[in-house]
């Protein structure tokens, strides 16, 4: 098998529309969780990610009872519980881990409920948003992570001094008049609207990976924000890329191909800077 | 109304304005607990002022206070003439804690950000922001040190930076906490300097510290500050063993004033030469 039976490897899978379609959105959320995904590693918020993921799953799983769209209840649940963490952590300081690990995964358990009732009664797999089903992507969902994507890539770009002077330095960057208490909502808007488009191609379990790992392999090697972001972008694309035909090969699931690329990725690139606080990096998304 | 015309108002007010007036502030953090009580002050314009009183004394809410990030529950903070609020005007140099020195930024972006409040909304700086930003380095002496990431700098460095950065920012009022505490005596001095000939440009410095063994022949004015203000005034007024003894009570003080060494004694403190 020569360079045409690579090529042809790569090609195959492109002649069906789903699998294109699939393909295009995976690399999309790779790249917009990587972007966000840099604030979420130098601030600390994978916790709150990971939390979001799962009150957005409950919003599926209720939208879907309901009868309304999947992504009117995952974004009213997320956008909800973003703004609420970011109302607890300005009123009651950093001591919140605790309080929200137990709403959320009170939350996430009532979606789980109820999940269980709805594939009792309607007999449908909502299983698919845990672990995540990138070949379930529809035309609309391809739009939605599209548009979701220039919402939050502009948004990052267009607000790129203001986003840094207020999570860099908050106390002094309120002093001179910015809005942080706004922008550090902003933030967590922008997570939220990721993680929502992000659920079905890699699924709840995985959201957080694909936020953390690409943004924390960039920081291996990048040495300013914007460096780090375009890198992540590159990175978390990648990984999908790859993923994408791993999945489709191997017959694995996409979300967990997806994730362990990445993981790979984090690890090569770890090994070739020999360490320089790699894991201090890494672990620090958790603070 | 033309340029001028702000310009000839803005003029009459600086001669004839404290910078800050602070009437009869009660506040604090949470209700009941006032942390400060009946502080009564005013700061001409070019004063270089001390703020001194030991940990826990109020320094820091005063100077929160003087932001307008926390509002007086009785009396007045005017700043300009003004109610106090957050704006571009003064240049906050608070304690280093809480900064995370592992944040992917360099020396110049530190400084490039005090240009960011003078910008507004989704400007981006421009040639004249990026030559303020060097100037201010060149001032702090950290220009060849530019292009280095701040988790590479020592600590005297590291407060230089934070000190380009309110300088690019070109404020009127500067607050400055604690910004000797922890670093070489020959910032120390650094640091004062430069205050120095601000002040003598007109510009308006506060500096907070409980540490005063070096610094304090440098102030025009000292606030000696314990929850309430203990004394106002000229350093050769203020510095008395008494008023002394009243603000720091249990705290070691050594006080080298003029030819003067004044020592109050208490519990251990940090020795060192200036």
């Amino acid at each position: 098998m020569g360079m045409n039976g690579a090529v042809e490897l790569l090609i195959e899978p492109l002649r069906y529309g789903f699998l294109l379609r699939a393909l295009v959105a995976a690399v999309l959320v790779g790249a917009i969780c990587a972007m966000v995904g840099s604030y979420v590693v130098l601030k600390g918020l994978a916790f709150i990610g990971d939390a979001l993921a799962h009150v957005a799953f409950t919003g599926i799983v209720v939208a879907f009872l309901a009868g309304f769209s999947f992504y009117i209840g995952a974004l009213a649940a997320a956008i909800a519980a973003g703004l609420g963490i970011g109302w607890v952590t300005r009123r009651v300081g950093l001591s919140t881990d605790t309080a929200i690990g137990i709403v959320f995964s009170g939350v996430f358990a009532l979606g789980v409920v109820l999940m269980a009732i709805g594939i009792r009664t309607y007999t449908v797999d909502l299983f698919s948003y845990v672990f995540g089903d990138i070949l379930a992507v529809r035309a609309r969902d391809l739009w939605a992570i599209a548009l979701a994507g220039l919402l939050v890539v502009g948004t990052i770009v267009a607000l790129y001094k203001e986003l840094l002077f207020a999570h860099f330095d908050p106390v002094v960057a309120e002093a001179a008049g910015l809005p942080v208490g706004a922008l550090q909502l902003l933030l967590l808007l922008l997570l939220s609207v990721t993680v929502v488009v992000s659920v079905q191609a890699v699924g709840v379990v995985l959201v957080l990976a694909m936020l953390v790992t690409p943004a924390a392999t960039a920081a291996l090697v990048a040495r300013r924000l914007p460096a780090m972001m375009i890198l992540a972008v590159l990175f978390g694309a990648l990984a999908a890329l790859v993923g994408f035909y791993l999945s489709y090969y191997a017959s694995v699931p996409s979300g967990g191909a997806i994730v362990l690329v990445a993981t790979v990725l984090f690890v090569l690139v770890a090994a070739l800077v020999r360490g320089r606080g790699a894991w201090r990096r890494l672990m620090a998304a958790y603070r | 109304m033309g340029s001028g015309v702000v310009a000839v108002e803005r003029a009459a007010r600086a001669t004839t304005m404290p910078v800050i007036q602070v009437e009869g502030l009660t506040t604090g953090y949470r209700r009941g607990e006032p942390v400060l009580r009946n502080v009564r002050f005013a700061v001409e314009r070019g004063a270089l002022v001390g703020v001194l009183g030991p940990n826990g004394s109020g320094k820091s809410t005063l100077f929160r206070a003087l932001l307008g990030l926390l509002p007086p529950w009785e009396g007045r903070v005017l700043v300009e003439g003004q109610p106090a609020r957050p704006n571009p005007d003064i240049a906050y140099i608070p304690q280093r804690e809480t900064i995370d020195w592992d944040f992917p930024v360099t020396v110049f972006d530190v400084a490039l950000m005090g240009r960011y409040p003078r910008l507004g909304l989704f400007r981006r700086p421009g040639k004249a922001d990026r030559e303020l930003a060097l100037w201010a380095l060149e001032q702090v002496g950290l220009v060849d040190q530019r292009d280095r990431l701040i988790a590479e700098l020592s600590g005297g460095q590291r407060q230089r930076v934070f000190l380009a950065r309110a300088l690019a920012q070109e404020p009127e009022l500067f607050l400055l906490d604690e910004p000797v505490s922890g670093v070489d005596a020959p910032t120390q001095h650094f640091v004062f300097e430069l205050l120095e000939r601000l002040c003598r440009q007109g510009k308006t410095a506060l500096v907070a510290t409980h540490d005063l063994s070096c610094v304090a022949q440098r102030f025009d004015r000292v606030l000696l500050l314990n929850r309430e203000v203990i004394a106002y005034g000229p350093p050769q007024e203020v510095f008395t063993e008494a008023l002394l003894h009243r603000t720091f009570q249990s705290h070691l003080l050594l006080l080298r004033y003029g030819d003067r060494v004044i020592v109050v004694e208490g519990e251990d403190g940090d020795e060192r030469s200036c």
